[in-house]
């Protein structure tokens, strides 16, 4: 197996195990535009976003709670990016350049 | 005897908020907090202006980037994206009761070229919008702006200018990204302040200035930190991989063996 690959899989590797056993160590605080919009008075302006009633809204699975709803949520969105950007470099890529023989 | 104080566990104003069942900020009722610039907090022209200028910018990135991937760096880009989704879930606490998660914005940029990471960010923040109500969907155009044009267009460019003044070794390579990742974060928050400015709502600017720019000045270190973090693994065992080190590998290229195609860094 060549290095680039092991990489890529120990990335993959790290990338779901962030989402999905590190997001139970996040904080809960308000992030800093949160903050700063309740310290200054404005965080009533925000609209709760037109997609709230996915079902994946908030980083859970039908808003339940505990860690196994944000285990799934976290993991379905690193699989979603993944195939996003990756279809979508994979697309726009050069094809100039000849295949790396042998790597 | 009963107690006579009851001790209340400590409560955020969120917390508080959902408990009323009038949250505004959906994520501000779950654990995971990642909170970008909801519908809202920009009136409707300043969103679809910063749409427009999103929308151009990503137009543009798509003809660039064809030059940043080839077959081996299009499967990084596409993992680096998953990890700066992954990585910005994780709100780390940053004075009391607040915190700040990753952008990512430099992270990108160095690791896998400038437009593909406007591409990339574009992806995660839209599927932070759509799938996990994560962001306005309205006000897509304005975080791309923020996180993916600001953050990276700056980010990058402070890299380039200190990678060109540092020694070029890894270190050099790794101080240009620090210094890079911590302005990024500060130059997202002001930006949104100079929209907040032309299209927010009627609060006093000097205490947003502060609050925004202050509490990303924090944040920044946070950001630098775990940007350093990530850069200085894949650089320790696949430097070839790392879009920023393109001059660092020339070097040691020529010693060893054939050289890069000509322009491969650009």
């Amino acid at each position: 197996m060549s290095r680039g690959r092991t990489l890529w899989i120990a990335g993959l590797l790290l990338a779901l195990l962030v989402a999905g056993v590190g997001s139970w160590y996040a904080s809960a605080h308000p992030d800093g535009l949160e903050w700063s919009a309740e310290q200054t008075g404005f965080d009533d302006t925000a609209q709760d976003s037109v997609t709230a009633g996915s079902p994946l809204a908030d980083y859970t699975v039908d808003g339940a709670e505990g860690r196994l709803p944000g285990s799934v949520a976290g993991v379905i969105g690193v699989v979603a990016v993944l195939a996003v950007a990756g279809t979508l470099a994979w697309v726009v890529r050069r094809r100039d350049t000849p295949a790396p023989v042998g790597d | 005897m009963l107690p006579t104080v009851v001790e209340r566990p400590r409560r955020t104003v969120a917390d508080l908020r959902c408990e009323r069942g009038r949250s505004q900020l959906q994520t501000m009722c779950n654990k995971v907090a990642v909170v970008h610039v909801p519908d809202g907090f920009l009136d409707a022209p300043t969103s679809v202006a910063t749409g427009v200028l999103a929308a151009g910018t990503v137009a543009l990135a798509l003809r660039k980037a064809r030059a940043e991937l080839d077959e081996r760096t299009a499967p990084l880009a596409g993992l680096t994206a998953a990890f700066v989704f992954a990585a910005q879930m994780i709100n780390f606490p940053v004075a009391a009761g607040t915190s700040g998660h990753l952008i990512g914005a430099v992270l990108l940029a160095v690791l896998v070229g400038p437009w593909t990471a406007v591409l990339c960010m574009t992806v995660v923040l839209m599927v932070q919008a759509l799938l996990f109500a994560d962001g306005g969907v309205l006000a897509i155009g304005t975080n791309v702006t923020l996180m993916g044009v600001v953050a990276v267009g700056l980010g990058y460019g402070v890299f380039r200018l200190l990678r060109a003044a540092l020694p070029r070794t890894r270190s050099g390579v790794l101080t240009a990204t620090f210094v890079a990742a911590f302005l990024s974060v500060p130059a997202a928050a002001m930006t949104f302040v100079g929209l907040f400015v032309v299209g927010g709502s009627d609060v006093p600017l000097g205490p947003v200035v502060a609050a925004m720019g202050g509490i990303h000045l924090l944040i920044g270190l946070g950001e630098a930190a775990i940007t350093v973090a990530v850069l200085g693994a894949v650089l320790a065992v696949r430097p070839d991989l790392v879009h920023g080190a393109a001059h660092l590998r020339s070097a040691t290229a020529l010693a060893s063996r054939r050289p890069e195609p000509a322009g491969a860094a650009r």
